[in-house]
């Protein structure tokens, strides 16, 4: 299985690694050109690669460009500095993480709340639907100023923000978990004489585990969504959306890539992390999930 | 099951409504620095009676859905006389509070009747809800008199989405009939088109599919920046945030959809020497429908997003994010909040719109069907 | 690929020999339609090789009802795969029609019924009748008479408008033969067409079946469990055995049974004396190795 894949993945990373350094080229290009053109007139083809690929600020700066200014701002500074990558990381990590939990709880509470009362089911799950199809992200700036007003600044705002995006998905997985559960098996409960709260914890909670951790997983991709559009009105204090708005008013192409590049790797380590704490809690084995 | 519920006995009537009857006790409020008992006020005494005598007009309901009517009538009075008296200037003491509770009470027993029943009528169950917290909403912000800054009442919000109406349409035909629609297409559109590629090379698959789900991890509109300063401030770089967004969702959906069909059915196809574009035309992609509406509702909203929070990130001087963010920075939340709503009916409308689409094309489907 | 239509029709479809009105099958020797010859089909699972087939040998004549009948594992679909060209053997031959197996399917030489009904829940019945003629581009007004005229023959006039989702299971089963009847193929394939039905159904259905084979004469190979099934329906019953799978015994049943079969005859001696041998060859089958 696993073999089977490593050779066309290989194959489509090495395309784009390819792809990256030809577009790299022809965005450059004309840059490069100019730029050759003032220093004189005798430069050639391997002048122009050499230029196109290590302009100060490239439109599209090339791999090995932003692998240099990811270690230069990950190893430059300690890591508790301003200028470390790391740092921004951690804050966007922080706030991201504070909201996820916050989501979880909210979620989860919601869920419960919906399984176990008609009427909130009825009257507030349309509503929860509903608010998916907002785009949340809209009003991330008025947050950020509403509770800045009210005199929280910091993580509190940002971590709002990733709530309002994990809650939901993990209130509609929690939903339709806590409902698959075997009606053979609520019956059996039922012959048990077992109480409302015996069955959730006893059949219905374990039952919804492979449903909350598919949720979980989009939630916490989620939640490093919100932190980052969360930074993006502080006007670039701290944190990786913080660097992708100054690397943009300042031009800093390699900056943005480098910010761009460490977001993503939290993302996958955040989503993995989850998947780890898949692994260790849910013991249903292979196909548990969905 | 529901049809059985509403013949049902009705739920027990909990006494909690009742506490509005004390508030003819207290004060009710204060006209301009003067206090105003509770009897004093017409309109209040006029409130509590409704209220009270919807609740026991009740017992005249011959089920749920009556007594749902009869009371709601009563949660209507009480909210309404609360209303008229903060618009008269009323500042509001402990009765007209009680006055709320009861009504807020009676609601809850309304809501709870309206979840039993069967029927359209259960769609007024979502309905009334949010129409009360809407009217809860301005009551609050109101009587509890909550700066502007922080929440600005509905009716100040629907007030500023009057008077900024042209600069809102604008904005509209800016953000979403310009940008999200051309690069919803082309993003949605590139991913289907890639996926039936895969989908004949399935090299290409398995490189997209892990590429695919990694991207879902990714903060992809962290792009934003980068598209922006390629493509400039208008629609372009808000279209190349959207594609780059939409592009894997319907991707890894439509290769779902189309590796969705039966082997019994494609066995069928088999059968009858059926080649490639046959099955696929008449088999594989009539299967693959629901899975293309699931990518395509979740790229509704995705477009959304992307285009408001690339124009964060620079616009010509109108859209929907540039609203956002430049009157956030002037402190005019009215018109924030007139922006947000403008979105938010525009992302309900598109997936509802969708939601409809998926409903007729996809009526043979189990999760729709009835006998 | 043959995705295009043929602008001829098939020859199935414009030279359909007569069949003689009293004719008794087992009787009139017929030309042979299938033809297996030494017939070998073996994959390699996990840790061992599989033999689905081992030198399998059988010939089916014109007007013939073979069944296939023997244990999970004895390869009776792995064969009736093979012949549909659904499957590919390893060794021996396999002639249709005095066409390979591509051959025939590719001129649309046989229709197959399965285990399911595998009706398109997004068509109508008539559609799903209509499918296959639309495939072999058969203009629609003849398509529409040809399936009307297909459901009255499975008893199912009128319900032409339903949806398959609307019908119950033996009637989607009995829409699913009149589909394979539609492009009136010479060769009728059935892998387990009832294994799903209760048994009141099935016993209607296998009635239903035995008078439209003896109206139409095709010749059919139908796979089953069901001993009773597989005496009542046949003019020869192929016993196989698994690990290897084989052929064991071949019981000629129009000899002692009448081609115009009721029910009833289930109750006779002959037809009692066929099922237990039957029973015998499925018995010694079984002892081979457990």
């Amino acid at each position: 299985m696993t073999t089977d894949r490593i050779l066309p993945v290989a194959a489509m990373s090495l395309a784009i690694l390819v792809l990256w350094y030809a577009g790299a080229l022809w965005l450059n290009g004309p840059q490069a050109v100019e730029a050759l053109n003032r220093l004189g007139d005798g430069w050639g083809t391997a002048d122009f690669v050499r230029q196109a690929f290590a302009m100060k600020r490239p439109i599209l700066p090339t791999p090995d460009q932003v692998a240099v200014e990811l270690f230069q701002s990950l190893t430059g500074t300690p890591v508790t500095h301003i200028r470390n990558l790391l740092y921004h990381t951690g804050v966007t990590a922080g706030s991201a993480l504070t909201g996820f939990a916050m989501g979880v709880v909210l979620g989860v509470v919601l869920a419960v709340g919906i399984v176990q009362v008609r009427t909130l089911e009825a009257s507030l799950l349309p509503w929860v639907i509903a608010s998916q199809t907002v785009p949340i992200l809209a009003i991330a700036p008025m947050i950020v100023v509403i509770l800045g007003n009210m005199g929280f600044t910091g993580l509190l705002p940002k971590a709002i923000i990733s709530m309002y995006l994990c809650f939901f998905p993990i209130t509609i997985g929690m939903v339709k978990g806590l409902r698959s559960a075997d009606p053979l098996a609520l019956d059996l409960m039922r012959t048990y004489s077992a109480g409302t709260g015996q069955t959730f914890r006893l059949l219905r909670l374990p039952s919804s585990l492979p449903f909350l951790f598919a949720s979980l997983k989009v939630a916490v991709a989620a939640s490093v969504v919100g932190a980052i559009v969360g930074e993006l009105p502080t006007g670039g204090q701290a944190g990786l959306g913080a660097r992708l708005l100054s690397g943009s008013y300042y031009g800093q192409t390699v900056q943005i890539w480098s910010a761009l590049v460490m977001a993503a790797l939290l993302g996958v380590a955040l989503v993995a992390a989850v998947g780890v704490a898949e692994r260790a809690l849910v013991r249903s084995g292979p196909g548990g999930g969905r | 099951m529901i049809g059985v519920a509403s013949r049902q006995p009705r739920p027990a009537m909990a006494p909690g409504p009742l506490v509005a009857l004390l508030a003819p006790l207290l004060p009710l409020g204060g006209v301009a620095g003067h206090s105003v008992g509770f009897v004093d006020s017409p309109v209040a005494v006029a409130g509590l009676v409704l209220l009270v005598g919807t609740l026991l007009l009740r017992r005249l309901a011959v089920g749920a859905l009556s007594e749902a009517v009869i009371l709601s009538v009563g949660v209507a009075a009480g909210y309404g006389a609360t209303l008229r008296l903060l618009a008269d200037g009323l500042a509001p003491d402990a009765g007209l509070w009680l006055l709320l509770l009861g009504a807020t009470l009676l609601l809850g027993r309304v809501l709870r009747l309206l979840a039993e029943v069967s029927g359209p009528a259960r769609h007024a169950c979502p309905a009334l809800f949010g129409l009360a917290i809407l009217l809860l909403w301005e009551i609050l912000t109101r009587g509890l008199q909550v700066p502007a800054i922080l929440l600005p009442p509905p009716s100040a919000i629907a007030a500023a989405f009057a008077t900024n109406a042209a600069d809102l349409w604008d904005d509209f035909r800016q953000t979403v009939l310009i940008s999200v629609l051309r690069g919803y297409l082309l993003g949605c559109g590139a991913g289907f088109a890639v996926a039936i590629l895969a989908d004949r090379v399935p090299f290409l698959a398995r490189g997209l599919l892990p590429l695919g789900n990694l991207a879902s991890a990714i903060p992809v509109v962290g792009v934003a920046p980068i598209m922006v300063m390629w493509f400039g401030f208008d629609w372009q770089s808000k279209a190349a945030v959207i594609v780059v967004m939409t592009f894997f969702p319907m991707l890894i959906n439509t290769l779902a959809g189309l590796a969705s069909a039966e082997r019994i059915q494609l066995d069928l196809m088999r059968s009858y020497a059926a080649g490639y574009w046959r099955s696929l035309l008449l088999l594989r992609l009539p299967c693959a429908l629901p899975f293309l509406f699931n990518g395509l509702k979740i790229n509704s909203t995705l477009a959304l997003i992307g285009a408001i929070v690339a124009e964060f990130f620079g616009t010509p001087v109108v859209g929907m994010g540039f609203r956002i963010s430049t009157q956030v920075a002037r402190m005019n939340l009215d018109v924030v909040w007139a922006s947000i709503t403008v979105a938010a009916l525009t992302g309900s409308l598109l997936y509802g719109a969708l939601a409809l689409a998926e409903r007729r094309v996809t009526a043979w489907h189990p999760s729709f069907r009835k006998r | 690929m043959p995705a295009a239509p043929s602008p001829s029709l098939p020859p199935a479809l414009t030279a359909v020999p007569p069949p003689a009105p009293f004719a008794e099958p087992g009787a009139e020797p017929g030309r042979t339609i299938v033809d297996v010859r030494n017939l070998t089909l073996t994959y390699q699972a996990a840790d061992h090789p599989v033999y689905a087939l081992s030198d399998v040998s059988l010939s089916i004549a014109q007007g013939d009802f073979i069944s296939l009948i023997g244990p999970s594992g004895c390869g009776k679909t792995t064969l009736m795969r093979v012949i549909a060209d659904l499957e590919q053997p390893t060794g021996g031959t396999v002639l249709v029609n005095g066409m390979t197996p591509e051959q025939a399917r590719l001129k649309r030489a046989y229709g197959y019924v399965f285990q399911a009904p595998a009706l398109y829940p997004w068509r109508t019945v008539e559609r799903n009748v209509t499918l296959p003629l639309e495939i072999m581009g058969i203009p629609r007004g003849e398509r529409q008479t040809r399936a009307r005229e297909q459901l009255e023959r499975v008893g199912l006039a009128g319900f032409e408008r339903k949806f398959p989702w609307q019908l119950s299971g033996g009637m989607q089963q009995r829409v699913s033969i009149a589909r394979a009847l539609a492009f009136n193929p010479d060769l009728l394939l059935m892998d387990e067409p009832f294994g799903a039905l209760d048994e009141i159904t099935r016993d209607h259905l296998n009635l239903q079946l035995t008078q439209l084979w003896r109206r139409t004469r095709k010749t059919c190979v139908f796979v089953t469990h069901s001993i009773a099934e597989a005496v009542f329906l046949s003019t020869r019953i192929v016993v196989m055995s698994p690990r290897p799978g084989r052929i064991l015994d071949v019981i000629d049943c129009a000899r002692d049974l009448p081609p115009e079969r009721t029910l009833d005859i289930r109750e006779s001696p002959e037809f009692q004396r066929i099922a237990h041998r039957v029973r015998e060859g499925l018995m010694e089958g079984h002892s081979y190795d457990d």
